[in-house]
């Protein structure tokens, strides 16, 4: 991670622009623990509601090491080229 | 008052953490392993921590974990060895040389400090905690020390680590936001991505690089120095640093861009005009006086372009400002038809010493040493006039006086300024019958002067001057005879020496709209930074 200092009037929020919206919901769907109490049982739940209304769809587990870190660059590449979707959960 | 020291937290070798209250004396030594002084040190150290360190704070800092293990082995250590491999507390005490001795009293207030090893120093500080502890002194052969010694540089200062430092500690003099970017991203491309580029590669402004740049001023970072058009944002000096970085400018330079843009974002300037004008214009820069050699401009062979860092760097700098602090990016605001390749930067210093006449900035009433940038608003880029064959300087000035015809376009006369360089030929063969630039711009004004008839639009060229220019509606064919002379004021012609010492060409920086109701020149000294 490196840092710049912001060379222009500071006007514009620092955004991302999203990915486009996918026509349909299907796939691969990632399913990221982000490693709170409980968001494995947050995450078990969407999976089971998914499922149910998005036959076929393959789902796929991940977990972050620490909530309190933002997840590793290998991890989100992974999540990237393995997936269409991803559901980030958060519980307590 | 003495000054409170600030108090921080680190760990010693054993893993434990130390955290200086200022609430009982202490004695804080800086150390690195590498400093044959700070061995020399070390024992005293062991010394006064084994006498005193049940009531005072005995510490050492250590400025690398490795080297503080060899130290503490070396020595037979048990005084805390305490690591600042960030170097964060040996920044904030201002440590420069190691070792660095400091003392301070209950209050946490500093009693003394010294740097390097000074054998009167270390009884001062024994007799000192002696006293403040009620404690007797250790007992010292002091005949086997040296009187003094010099230290070694303190690893917080050097290069690279002190910019690191200072950007990181919570007094930094940066205050502009700063953005993160991604391990996974290539921190050009996103430069590139974000609009941040003149379509170049630039430096990524990091924090570090942005402190060393605005170690070229003496001014404060936060500092506005001018109101950035077309969207007439404050500019503070460290947004200058950073895009002086981004254009690859030297920390030396950064005077003449701050002078430039205080010139430019004026009213008489009108940058506004300049840059979203269709015709294509751009702050054209010349720098005069003691600062082009200390900076290593070119003003000889190719100076003009390419192949200078500071000539290139100093004009992309400004271009870069306009660019990210004012907005003014091509397709948005700035809006010139054709563009060209003066808009990346334009910035060439006289060859005062080969010039016969006056350099520019002493005309505009400078004194010759100071230095001074004077920026004109004209087209992007010069455009060769070439005379290889005039012996005489009357025969010169007329060739010169037709290439500069074709400005706007040769039926546009009364016009305004445009930037006339000489090459060394060129001037040697004005000023060996004795010409002055007045006499350069009187022949110029002579041989271009057309009659009213010739200006006017007609079939051959729908281009020309309206009659109304000229006070006229129903002209008499002895009015059309009137000769009207290229330039609105032999002052419009601006002329500088530039270029190497062979090649009997010179050039023109065409004009765009210069006046009250367009751009006005301005000049401006530069603050001196020895």
């Amino acid at each position: 991670m490196s840092r710049i200092v912001d060379p222009t009037d500071e006007r514009v929020p620092i955004r991302r622009s999203l990915a486009a919206r996918p026509a349909r919901i299907g796939g691969t769907i990632a399913l990221l623990d982000i490693a709170k109490p409980r968001g494995d049982m947050l995450i078990a739940r969407i999976e089971e509601r998914l499922a149910e209304r998005f036959p076929g769809t393959t789902f796929k587990r991940y977990r972050k090491p620490t909530f309190a870190k933002p997840a590793p660059e290998e991890l989100l590449r992974k999540i990237a080229a393995e997936n269409d979707f991803v559901i980030e959960a958060l519980a307590d | 008052m003495p000054e409170a020291v600030p108090q921080f937290s680190l760990t010693d070798q054993a893993g434990k953490s130390h955290m200086l209250l200022g609430d009982r004396p202490a004695l804080v030594c800086f150390v690195k392993e590498d400093c044959p002084t700070c061995g020399l040190t070390m024992p005293l150290i062991e010394r006064a921590y084994r006498a005193f360190g049940t009531r005072a704070d005995v510490v050492a800092v250590g400025q690398d974990a490795p080297g503080n293990a060899l130290m503490i082995e070396r020595h037979g250590l048990s005084v805390p060895m305490l690591d600042d491999s960030a170097l964060g507390v040996s920044y904030s005490h201002d440590v420069e040389i190691v070792p660095t001795i400091v003392m301070t009293g209950a209050d946490g207030a500093e009693l003394s400090r010294f740097e390097g090893f000074g054998k009167s120093d270390w009884q001062r500080i024994y007799a000192e905690l002696a006293r403040t502890t009620g404690l007797p002194e250790p007992r010292t052969e002091w005949e086997a020390f040296p009187e003094s010694r010099p230290g070694c540089g303190s690893k917080s200062v050097e290069p690279g680590i002190a910019e690191r430092l200072a950007a990181e500690a919570s007094g930094s003099r940066l205050r502009a936001r700063q953005i993160e970017i991604g391990a996974a991203e290539d921190e050009f491309e996103f430069m590139f991505e974000r609009g941040l580029t003149d379509g170049l590669p630039v430096i990524p402004p990091t924090p570090e690089r942005v402190i060393r740049m605005l170690a070229g001023t003496r001014r404060d970072p936060q500092e506005v120095i001018a109101t950035v058009p077309p969207n007439m944002a404050p500019l503070t000096i460290e947004k200058v640093a950073a895009n002086a970085v981004m254009a690859g400018c030297r920390p030396e330079y950064i005077p003449v861009v701050l002078a430039v843009l205080e010139a430019i974002c004026t009213d008489e300037f009108n940058i506004h005009g300049v840059l979203a004008t269709t015709a294509g214009a751009t702050p054209v820069i010349v720098v005069n006086g003691p600062i082009r050699h200390r900076l290593g401009m070119n003003m000889k062979i190719a100076a003009m372009g390419s192949g200078n860092r500071a000539n290139a760097t100093i004009g992309r700098a400004v271009k870069l400002v306009l660019r990210n602090v004012g907005g003014a990016r091509p397709g948005e605001i700035e809006r010139s038809a054709l563009g060209g390749p003066g808009k990346y930067t334009t910035c060439y210093p006289e060859w005062e010493e080969r010039s016969p006449w006056e350099p520019m900035h002493v005309e505009r009433g400078f004194e010759r040493g100071d230095s001074v940038v004077t920026i004109f608003g004209l087209e992007p880029g010069p455009r060769l006039i070439v005379d290889q064959l005039s012996r005489t300087a009357h025969a010169l000035a007329g060739s010169l006086g037709m290439g500069l015809e074709a400005c706007w376009h040769p039926k546009l006369h009364h016009s305004g300024d445009v930037l006339l360089v000489v090459s060394p030929e060129h001037a040697d063969t004005l000023a060996r019958d004795g010409w002055s630039k007045a006499d350069v711009r009187r022949r110029i004004q002579e041989v271009t002067a057309r009659p009213i008839r010739e200006l006017l639009p007609d079939s051959e060229s729908g281009e020309g001057m309206a009659l109304a220019r000229f006070g006229l509606k129903n002209p008499t064919a002895e009015q059309l005879e009137q000769r009207i002379p290229k330039f609105h004021s032999p002052e419009n012609i601006n002329i500088i020496v530039a270029g190497g010492e062979a090649g009997k060409f010179s050039a023109v920086f065409g004009g765009w709209f210069s006046g009250k109701m367009g751009s006005i020149s301005v000049s401006r000294k530069i603050e001196e930074v020895a």
